[in-house]
């Protein structure tokens, strides 16, 4: 089982959350022109890479906030919990 | 190519068994070959068989990192079916049905094909609705659907839970008669060894480490093994297509996550169909082991380990109590996992690519086994001919920027919304 270490609540079983998908992909501005494709690749297209992926995720048996976890996806092992709105260099 | 058969049984018997043909070779790879399909699963293997056979291109390699059939062709639950509302997914997996019923005798291969039914539990009276309107629409598609009631269900499959008071009574259900299953291994071993036998060499332990790529048009490729040269690239690595697609720039509506199944300890007959509980996600089937062939949910987060979580499995068998209760006194005997391609609209993908030569198959989602033979014919159509076949139209990868979704049950790689 993943043990998730939420910002504001410390660690907690992966029973408590739910997950959210890539966290790395971007909403094309709003009130921006944009094309089909990038639309696409917004609504569609993931890299679903092997290895560190940046996450979302979503404390919902507990605080309910969204978070990102770096995880790797071949070992499972979490590097890095955060806050949704923070910025990951 | 030796035949199998009760005479050539006989015969080797008098030399103990020791002077069989090897199933298939173990050919170093040469410089250049007219088709290289990487990938050497069911669906690889197939697609070669298909291409030897139907198009009479034999100067092709398969190749595969691990070795044939250890990837999802050996991990899956062994399911067949057809039971597709949408007319893609049902011509396609009925056009599949017709190789899987012949396939033992097109193969010489014992594939223990039993086509047993499966039915799938209603447990309301809107889901018997939805399941009426799915058996109608496979029934326009010549599939075969009946509709089962409560006591029909009850006389076919006695050892669910029919008592009163459970939280989701068994309404009814849908069944195909005509679905089943069969030994994936041998699905495998029978597709290389005919494969082989007509000039594909399968190469195994040959990992892709890049591709050749000049003004759009694909040239070759590089392996662990050295360079082969070639004009036609089909991917069928389902599982691992994302990682292909990184190293030839392409991003794809796919993520890779983890599917788990188990099997309990072996017992005497009990169910003689597949089943699956409709209010949940949970199928199970007996094998001729007697093993009870048990599984559901994906794990629900990126994943490329090819083992499962605890969590998904409890869940997963809590449906499985609550569907069949016997089922809590048998011991496992084993679990595991293997990692699936989910498409955003939890259809495949067979077709062309913006690479001139490359052709994509990818996308199975969690039904990747019983599409073999027609995923195999299709693409080695699409490969061949260089344009995609009608079975195979639907499956495109423009589809998610045209809006042509073939949303079968509206749920992808995003379980949660089920």
């Amino acid at each position: 089982m993943l043990h998730i270490k939420c910002p504001y609540c410390g660690m907690r079983s992966q029973n408590e959350f739910s997950y959210g998908g890539d966290a790395s992909v971007k909403r094309p501005e709003l009130n921006k022109e944009i094309s089909d494709q990038e639309w696409d690749s917004f609504v569609y297209n993931r890299k679903s890479l092997r290895g560190k992926h940046l996450e979302l995720w979503q404390h919902l048996s507990g605080c309910r906030q969204w978070i990102k976890v770096e995880r790797d996806t071949a070992t499972h092992e979490i590097f890095n919990t955060h806050k949704a709105d923070e910025e990951i260099s | 190519m030796q035949k199998y058969s009760i005479f050539n049984l006989v015969k080797n018997a008098f030399s103990n068994h020791e002077n069989w043909d090897l199933a298939w070779k173990d050919p170093t790879p040469k410089e250049e070959y007219d088709v290289v399909i990487i990938g050497g699963g069911g669906h690889g293997l197939a697609t070669a068989y298909y291409l030897a056979k139907e198009h009479n291109i034999t100067k092709v390699a398969i190749i595969e990192k691990g070795w044939i059939g250890g990837g999802n062709v050996g991990r899956n639950t062994t399911i067949i079916r057809s039971n597709y509302m949408h007319d893609e997914n049902a011509l396609f997996s009925e056009f599949g049905m017709d190789l899987w019923r012949k396939m033992s005798q097109d193969l010489n291969y014992n594939v223990m094909f039993s086509p047993r039914g499966i039915i799938n539990l209603a447990h309301s009276d809107a889901q018997m609705n939805a399941y009426a309107r799915r058996g109608n629409s496979m029934r326009l598609n010549g599939i075969d659907a009946v509709l089962l009631n409560r006591e029909q269900v009850k006389e076919i499959i006695p050892m669910a839970d029919f008592s009163e008071n459970v939280r989701f009574p068994i309404f009814g259900g849908l069944m195909q008669p005509s679905a089943g299953t069969a030994r994936h291994d041998a699905v495998a071993w029978g597709y290389a060894r005919q494969a082989d036998s007509m000039g594909v060499d399968i190469i195994q332990n040959c990992e892709v480490t890049g591709f050749d790529v000049t003004a759009g048009k694909i040239n070759g490729i590089r392996t662990s093994r050295g360079n082969i040269k070639t004009k036609k690239v089909g991917l069928c690595v389902a599982g691992s297509t994302n990682m292909l697609a990184e190293k030839l720039n392409m991003t794809l509506p796919i993520e890779t996550h983890l599917l788990q199944a188990c099997v309990s300890e072996p017992v005497k007959p009990i169910l003689d169909r597949v089943v699956t509980f409709g209010a949940g996600h949970f199928y199970i089937s007996q094998s001729d082991k007697g093993e009870m062939v048990m599984g559901g949910d994906l794990d629900g987060y990126n994943s490329y380990a090819q083992r499962g979580n605890l969590p998904t499995l409890q869940h997963v068998l809590t449906e499985g109590i609550a569907m069949m209760p016997f089922l809590s006194k048998l011991k496992m005997l084993r679990t595991w996992g293997g990692i699936m391609d989910m498409s955003m609209d939890g259809s495949p993908i067979i077709d062309k690519t913006h690479i001139d030569g490359l052709y994509l198959n990818c996308g199975w989602c969690y039904g990747g086994f019983k599409a073999t033979p027609a995923s195999g014919w299709t693409f080695a159509h699409t490969i061949a001919q260089d344009r995609v076949h009608e079975l195979n139209a639907g499956f495109s990868l423009n589809r998610f920027s045209t809006g042509h979704l073939i949303d079968e049950k509206g749920l992808g790689t995003k379980t949660w919304i089920s």
